[in-house]
């Protein structure tokens, strides 16, 4: 289903992103099992925990919640370390509302 | 409901009770199929094929609607309405693209059905605007004002649009599928990187006829079209038409998507692909694709000249800033009295493309004012206001300006088009809309601007080249090198009739300096010109030597 999901074991402590199904914003799971708007309200799972956390989190995606579920690795914070998942975090990085 | 209220002088096709009718089908069968997805009936894997069919997108941070604007023709109530579901549906503003359409960066999937009806009421929708179709097709902004103009291209992009529109042969090609169309020797629809580019022109007798080229393209692998027919004749068009595209329907390399695209299957196979499409043409039941010359004329009737008054060219007024907006933004039409006006979407330090719900309402007023309801997208992503009476220049300019939409940069350096990047596009591998944001704020002197002549940037935020990088003067591609966003140069591309693939000068810059090597080869450029050379006849006649010196040479 989702692409992503079956990428090279984790080597850092995870989150899970993917796009809520009903308006396609982006939220995140982490190890409190409930997905969130804010990256700041999740725990990330250890890297030995992300095999579990990913069964868990593609839950929601077979109940139509969520799509597009794959794994972030992430430093403090939690803050993702590739910057193609911090820009999912801050939105776009140039004015996104009418000027 | 219909809240058609259109410009009456407005030269945009007008759908009949059947096309309304098929619409409103096509949009309850949306809805259907979104309340069931939404309900959890459908899986994504299921859905993703329906909504990419009605031209919806899930990319970074949200779905996104792309609509079609056939062959970028509005009128001013089409406009107006975009402007009100960007507004009411989306965060106030869209982004026009270089194919003459229009997406929406926010949508919410369970809006989709609403916004579909919106558009609906004025004869819009987000048909084959995805998927491996054959999507809308493009033409000259400068159609039915343009002095040069030998053939109105709208009328045969208009018989495509209707020929090409749920063909059901043609509907699961091996991959999307691209057509141009110009109607004026000068070539300002890049038919030659297109999947199909037409020239539209006339014989010695008059008649109407077209010159096919095939297999442009850009993305990974850039090639610039073969010409396969010198003369199509007019009643001739869609048979010959038909049989490029069932030739590559058949031998497009369906399994493997980068090598799907026609311009592959022309470059491999080279004359043999013309033969094929021969061989198609000749054994086709060629009178069931006739173009009568009675349809020809009736969708012609639509593209009409609109009511032009008998006036005089005339002086413009001596206003300094004024006389600077009009210089860049002006072109001659071919009815004297009057001139097209060219809307700048590029603000300095502004999103290319981009237009907030007032503006778009403002461009609207403006052109049922000055320009009989009419507007036009261009391929470069600004607007066209087509039919403005001379004496109407100073106040439209007033108008303009007081919207925010008066950048005298038409051409020019600032003039930059970029695709959404990794600011919206999941597909991306570095940003590209910060980067245009920063060459033209340091290029917003005016002056300088002027003084640099016709430049063009253009910028993608990946390899599948939406940002036309190739064809630029000065192409950057955004690239992804270990988790770090770089950006690559190319030089000496061109998009129209000396069509050219521009050529990697050398390493890539990183975020922080590839303002600082723009600005360097400018500045070379500048150094080595004679006069009245652009930068791309400077490139052209000196060769990348001197360009790639002052880039990385030690200093
Ligand atoms: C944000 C969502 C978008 C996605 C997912 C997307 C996807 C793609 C892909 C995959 C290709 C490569 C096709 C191929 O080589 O077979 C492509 C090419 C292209 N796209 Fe986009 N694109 C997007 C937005 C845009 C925008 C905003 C524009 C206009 C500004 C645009 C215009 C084009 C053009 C002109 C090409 C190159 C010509 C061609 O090879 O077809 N696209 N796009
Ligand atoms: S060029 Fe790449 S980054 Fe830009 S819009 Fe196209 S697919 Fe997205």
């Amino acid at each position: 289903m989702s692409t992503k999901a079956k990428a090279r074991p984790a080597t850092a402590p995870v989150v899970f992103t993917a796009n809520r199904l009903r308006d396609g914003r982006v939220v995140w799971f982490g190890a409190e099992g409930i997905w969130q708007d804010r990256i700041a309200a999740v725990t990330p799972f250890a890297p030995e925990a992300a095999e579990t956390g990913l069964a868990e989190a593609q839950q929601a995606e077979r109940q139509q919640q969520v799509v597009g579920v794959y794994a972030v690795e992430v430093g403090p914070g939690p803050t993702p370390l590739k910057f193609r998942e911090r820009l999912r975090v801050s939105g776009p990085s140039v004015a996104a509302e009418a000027a | 409901m219909n809240a058609l209220t259109y410009p009456p002088h407005a030269r945009t096709y007008r759908y009949d009770e059947i096309d309304r009718e098929f619409l409103q089908e096509r949009i309850a069968e949306f809805r259907g199929q979104v309340e069931r997805r939404l309900k959890g009936e459908l899986t994504e894997d299921e859905f993703k094929p329906l909504r990419l069919m009605n031209g919806l997108y899930l990319q970074l941070h949200a779905y996104m609607l792309r609509i079609a604007i056939p062959y970028g023709l509005l009128n001013s109530a089409q406009l107006r309405q975009l402007g009100r579901i960007a507004r009411r549906w989306d965060r106030g503003f869209g982004h026009f693209t270089t194919r003459q359409n229009i997406q929406f960066n926010w949508t919410r999937l369970e809006d989709v059905p609403a916004m579909l009806e919106a558009l609906a009421e004025v004869d819009m929708h987000a048909i084959q605007t995805s998927g491996n179709c054959i999507r809308n097709t493009t033409t000259d902004e400068y159609a039915g004002a343009s002095p040069d103009e030998v053939v109105d291209p709208r009328v045969y992009a208009e018989i495509l649009r209707q020929w090409s529109t749920l063909h059901p042969e043609f509907t699961w090609l091996p991959r999307k599928f691209k057509i141009a169309i110009t109607g004026s020797p000068h070539d300002r629809v890049a038919a030659q990187v297109h999947d199909v580019g037409v020239l539209a022109k006339r014989n010695a007798r008059g008649e109407v006829g077209f010159e096919v080229y095939a297999g442009g393209g850009l993305g990974r692998t850039p090639i610039i079209a073969r010409k396969l027919r010198d003369w199509v004749p007019e009643a001739e068009f869609l048979a010959y038409m038909e049989a490029v595209l069932r030739v590559y329907n058949a031998l497009g390399q369906r399994d493997n998507i980068y090598k799907a695209r026609i311009k592959i299957l022309v470059r491999d196979l080279g004359a043999e692909f013309t033969q094929m499409v021969e061989r198609e043409y000749e054994r086709m039941p060629r009178d069931k694709y006739r173009l009568d010359p009675e349809i020809v004329a009736a969708i012609g009737a639509h593209f009409a000249p609109p009511p032009f008054a008998a006036l005089q060219d005339q002086p413009l007024p001596e206003d300094r800033e004024f006389r600077a907006w009009a210089a860049a933004s002006i072109r001659a039409h071919k009815q004297p009295g009057y001139a097209s006006v060219t809307i700048s979407l590029k603000p300095i330090g502004g999103i290319p493309g981009d237009a907030s719900a007032d503006q778009m309402e403002a461009v609207a007023d403006l052109a049922e004012r000055h320009s009989f309801g009419e507007i036009r997208v261009t391929h470069v992503q600004n607007l066209v206001l087509p039919h403005v009476r001379q004496e109407d220049l100073f106040t439209l300019w007033q108008g303009l300006r007081a919207a925010g939409l008066a950048t005298p940069n038409i051409g020019l350096i600032s003039d930059i088009i970029a695709c959404p990047g990794m600011d919206y596009c999941a597909l991306a591998t570095a940003r590209s809309i910060p980067i245009a944001q920063q060459i033209s704020e340091r290029f917003a002197d005016l002056d300088r601007q002027h003084a640099i002549g016709e430049c063009f940037i253009n910028i993608s935020g990946c390899i599948n080249a939406c940002g036309h990088h190739h064809v630029a003067h000065i192409g950057i591609l955004g690239v992804d090198k270990r988790g770090e966003e770089v950006y690559q140069i190319t030089l000496g591309g061109s998009a129209t009739n000396d069509a050219s693939i521009g050529e990697l000068i050398g390493p890539a810059f990183s975020y922080d300096t590839i303002v600082d090597a723009v600005e360097t080869l400018i500045a070379t450029y500048v150094a080595h010109r004679t006069a009245g050379e652009r930068f791309i006849d400077t490139y052209r006649r000196l060769g990348a030597a001197p360009f790639k010196e002052a880039l990385y040479a030690p200093a």
